[in-house]
């Protein structure tokens, strides 16, 4: 009686497990099926004809032609705003971390709007407000700013985490107890014990500049297009195969990147879990 | 690893200093307006000797350590002295001190040795002069061989003894404990309590050390200041604390105490509830106190003494403790021998040596009658 | 008198000397000093320039000369935008959260092999930006795309949805997803598996277990993410912008505004409303599921 009771409900849980799966791997497809679709088309020679009109590479190497200078200048933005956001953000995060609870609640939500409130607001707003310094707006330190007002959070949220969880407030009293100033302790004591949450906080600037469209698309000029602008531009007005071959860049170039954010995400749980026991 | 620290090190290598606080206050601004941390206090440690802070959390205990240390600031017109300078306004980093935390505060981006030399690092001496006295400092809190380690790779007690090493390493001019060993097992922390008081004793350094375990209290302090809601209770040695509690509280937070109320006086005894006591006290106390270790249980025939039932027994190993019903609000604690053989309910006869009792003359708070019979089971530990 | 100020101004910084070295100590005052370029930059580049975009908002729109913000609720074109906008988004949120709840309660209960490769697929495009967004429901839904071919087969007509709402809520619904997914798993990871145990033990069947501690256990998370899928469905730019103006959502209208028209008081105005409604939805998801956290706890 018992036996066959255990029985009929393992059936039941691997018939609902079953179910599970097919939906996950429905959705699966989902998300993934027109990523390849997309990389296919950037491949192959005629996409409407299909694959046997035979592989390529020269729809990349005409992508690469027409838009290296926009692929170029998000590199180059997305160090700039990393530069940016380590000099303001961690200081920041040390801050917070020091002033008294209720401004910190207060200082981070402000910190946080440009990120709550649409890239659009955003954008509209900076033109308005700056939009009358020719050189400043026509140049890329005024999409730069952009991007550092969105990706500053994604900056100082780790860094924060980082140094309450390892209570660095109590490092700091033992280093000063031992005779390290101010500066010395920050670059003994605090810099390097932040290390994984900077790294953390860095990779995710770096991935969220490179793709930042909504803010980016305001605030460009014909001579300050970025990789996202450059994609819909051709969306707009190339063929089907030069803008898959041009996400496909863009893919190649952001793939690398998401996968060190998960593992790197994954060490640290790791090293957290050691760490307490 | 041996149960005591190498002896060596010319950690006390320059004279022992006085630390000595005048009208140290702190007042914390919080939501509901001012929160007085510690009111105005004075005090002196003398030079060498090892002075406990004890108390509940709250009151002060680590307030007081944190402005000797310089981590936190007196209100204004408060003074710190270390000797015959002043260091008020001198921040942490310039007072020469050294510090062990009660999470240990090493650093996870060092490894033992350079955890140890930190402070001789700061301070600018030569690689090889770090390494050496390193060295002397792991021999003596026999870290032998884990130099290399890194942190998380250390147990709680190697932990403290890093911490210990570190703050030591830089010979500084005081050292200051806050609850350093309030994170570690029971046995561990016995260890290790045997180990700093020795430790302590052997280089002769001024040391304060905050903590709230009496025994802990009681087994390193020269002297002991008990501390409730920022202020001194009592300051003293830890027999007079133990023997001689200024107020009901030092006497509560210290062990445990028995109460008797005086109902009349007699020739040569006192009538309380259930009996009388041997005592020609004079005093104008209408309570007088005794330790339960000193209740000594009678023959029923003696003429002058207290009887009661048994109501409850702990086994507590080396003795055991019998809560006595004599009428009185509280019931009477009582330490005997552990092979004694006592039941609940059984009738029995205690006395009181007249040295054993005595009165408190400070402020006169009672305890709730609830709170008592709780801290009895509670404080058999 | 200035002799004595020179005088003290002049004294070496003894050691029993004056309170503003006292204060270094205190550390705060460094604290705000480390805050400050942060905040400098925040309110230079951000404050200020919003503030004036909020005043701008109450200009004369310059189609019917009306405040800007009147116009919006006055106007059914705008009014109507709104509505769609918002609606969209709700149905988006609440779609993705289900899927995603199935999936995530799926993937952190199950380990099975390919788990992991399954999860990466899942939340691997929630980098991509809304116009690759925007491409990839044009891969699916355009005139060349997967249902067009579909279609050619099996109908001979091409099927497109790309360039309407539908090709719309399906590009939110793509990026809303592995969000989700994400935010469940981890509430799931962390609901105390005794409590199923608890339940199991007295007596409830595994879909009773599933209403009764599952769901009310991450409902705080569902609703949160929810709260945020719904923000971002609400300015999402990108997306609309890659599908077509034909497609009549605020952000587009916004764009619209001040690109086609110049019309910078519709476009302030229309910018300040979406923001306090992303922002407001965000508040009241933080407000949500902290509360629930506090009464979980």
């Amino acid at each position: 009686m018992s036996t066959s009771l255990s029985v009929r409900s393992a059936g039941v849980m691997h018939w609902r497990f079953v179910l599970q799966l097919i939906f996950t791997l429905a959705v699966c497809a989902f998300m993934i099926v027109p990523v390849l679709m997309s990389v296919l088309a950037g491949l192959t020679e005629n996409y409407l004809v299909g694959l046997s009109s035979g592989l390529t590479t020269r729809w990349i190497a005409e992508v690469w032609g027409l838009y290296a200078d926009s692929i170029w200048l998000s590199i180059y933005l997305a160090l700039a705003c990393l530069g940016c956001t380590l000099l303001l953000g961690v200081p920041a995060a040390y801050g917070l971390l020091k002033c008294r609870k209720r401004w910190a609640a207060i200082i981070e939500e402000l910190l946080l709007m440009p990120v709550a409130i649409p890239g659009l607001a955003t954008a509209l707003a900076l033109l308005l407000a700056y939009g009358q310094f020719h050189g400043f707006r026509g140049s890329w330190l005024f999409i730069l700013v952009g991007h550092v007002l969105f990706t500053l959070p994604f900056m100082i949220r780790p860094v924060l985490a980082v140094m309450q969880a390892i209570d660095v407030v109590r490092l700091e009293e033992a280093a000063s107890s031992l005779g390290a100033g101010a500066i010395q302790r920050f670059f003994t004591v605090i810099l390097p014990n932040c290390t994984s949450g900077i790294l953390a906080g860095a990779l995710m600037v770096i991935t969220l500049s490179v793709g930042e469209f909504n803010i980016t698309w305001m605030l460009h000029t014909p001579l300050t297009k970025t990789l996202p602008v450059g994609l819909a531009d051709s969306y707009a007005s190339m063929r089907l195969e030069i803008g898959s071959a041009y996400t496909l860049i863009f893919l190649l170039m952001i793939l690398p990147l998401l996968t060190l954010i998960q593992w790197f995400g994954q060490w640290a749980a790791r090293r957290a879990s050691r760490s307490v026991q | 690893m041996k149960s005591t620290f190498a002896t060596l090190p010319q950690v006390a290598h320059r004279e022992p200093v006085r630390i000595r606080l005048r009208q140290c206050a702190r007042t914390f601004a919080g939501r509901q307006g001012q929160h007085t941390a510690l009111h105005p206090l004075d005090l002196a440690v003398e030079p060498g000797e090892t002075l406990v802070l004890l108390g509940p959390s709250g009151c002060g205990k680590t307030t007081t350590l944190r402005i000797i240390s310089g981590l936190e600031q007196p209100d204004a017109g408060g003074e710190v002295w270390f000797g015959d300078e002043q260091v008020t306004h001198l921040p942490i980093e310039k007072r020469d001190v050294g510090m062990v935390f009660q999470n240990y505060a090493l650093f996870p981006n060092m490894n033992v040795a350079a955890n140890i030399g930190y402070g001789l690092k700061i301070r600018g001496y030569s690689a090889e002069v770090i390494r050496q006295r390193t060295g002397e400092m792991v021999d003596m809190v026999h870290l032998q061989g884990l130099e290399q380690r890194a942190i998380h790779e250390l147990s709680g007690g190697q932990k403290q003894r890093v911490a210990l090493a570190r703050a030591m390493a830089v010979q500084p001019r005081v050292l200051l404990f806050d609850e350093p060993l309030a994170a570690l097992d029971a046995k561990l922390r016995d260890r290790l309590r045997i180990d700093i008081g020795q430790l302590l004793r052997q280089l002769g350094i001024t040391a304060v050390y905050v903590t709230h375990d009496q025994a802990e209290a009681m087994a390193l302090g020269d002297r002991i200041a008990v501390m409730e809601k920022g202020r001194i209770a009592q300051l003293g040695t830890p027999q007079q604390i133990y023997h001689q509690p200024a107020t009901a509280f030092v006497a509560d937070f210290i062990g445990t105490v028995n109460r008797f109320a005086i109902l009349g006086r007699g020739q040569g005894s006192l009538q309380v509830t259930g009996g009388g006591l041997p005592s020609d006290y004079q005093g104008d106390a209408s309570l007088l106190y005794c330790r339960p270790e000193d209740v000594r249980i009678c023959t029923d025939d003696e003429p002058v003494a207290v009887r009661g039932r048994v109501i409850q027994r702990f086994f507590l190993g080396q003795s055991q403790r019998l809560l006595v019903d004599t009428g009185a609000a509280e019931p009477l604690q009582v330490d005997s021998s552990s092979r004694q053989h006592w039941q609940v309910g059984d009738a029995i006869s205690l006395s009181v040596p007249a040295d054993a009792l005595f009165a408190i003359t400070g402020n006169q708070t009672q305890p709730h009658a609830g709170e008592k019979a709780e801290s009895a089971a509670g404080s058999s530990t | 008198m200035s002799q004595s100020l020179l005088t003290t101004g002049g004294q070496p910084a003894s050691r029993a000397a004056p309170s503003a070295q006292a204060r270094r100590h205190h550390g705060k005052w460094l604290a705000h000093w480390a805050l400050a370029p942060a905040l400098a930059f925040f309110l230079a580049f951000w404050l200020l320039p919003f503030v004036q975009l909020m005043v701008m908002g109450a200009g004369a729109d310059s189609s019917s000369g009306e405040p800007g913000y009147w116009a919006v609720l006055t106007h059914r074109q705008y009014l109507f935008s709104l509505l769609v906008t918002v609606l969209l988004s709700l149905a988006v949120a609440v779609l993705a959260v289900v899927i995603a709840a199935i999936c995530g309660c799926f993937l952190a209960r199950n380990h099975f092999f390919g788990r992991s490769l399954l999860l990466s697929m899942l939340t691997f495009p929630l980098a991509f930006p809304g116009v690759v967004v925007g491409f990839l429901v044009i891969m699916l839904g355009g005139r060349q795309g997967l249902s067009a071919q579909l279609g050619q087969l099996l109908a001979s007509e091409r099927w497109t949805f790309a360039y309407s709402l539908t090709g719309l809520f399906i590009g939110y619904l793509y990026f809303s997803i592995p969000r989700v997914i994400m935010t469940v798993m981890a509430a799931c990871e962390k609901l105390d598996t005794s409590l199923e145990e608890a339940a199991r033990s007295l007596g409830a069947n595994s879909w009773r277990v599933i209403a009764d501690v599952l769901i009310p256990g991450i409902r705080p998370a569902l609703i949160s993410t929810g709260a945020i899928c719904f923000a971002t469905s609400m300015g999402a730019f990108g997306t609309a912008f890659t599908l077509g103006t034909r497609i009549n959502v605020v952000p587009m209208a916004i764009y619209g505004e001040f690109t086609n028209y110049a019309n910078f008081a519709m476009s302030a105005a229309l910018s300040v409303l979406l923001g306090a409604v992303t922002w407001l939805a965000l508040a009241m998801a933080r407000r949500l599921s902290a509360d629930a956290s506090l009464g979980g706890a």
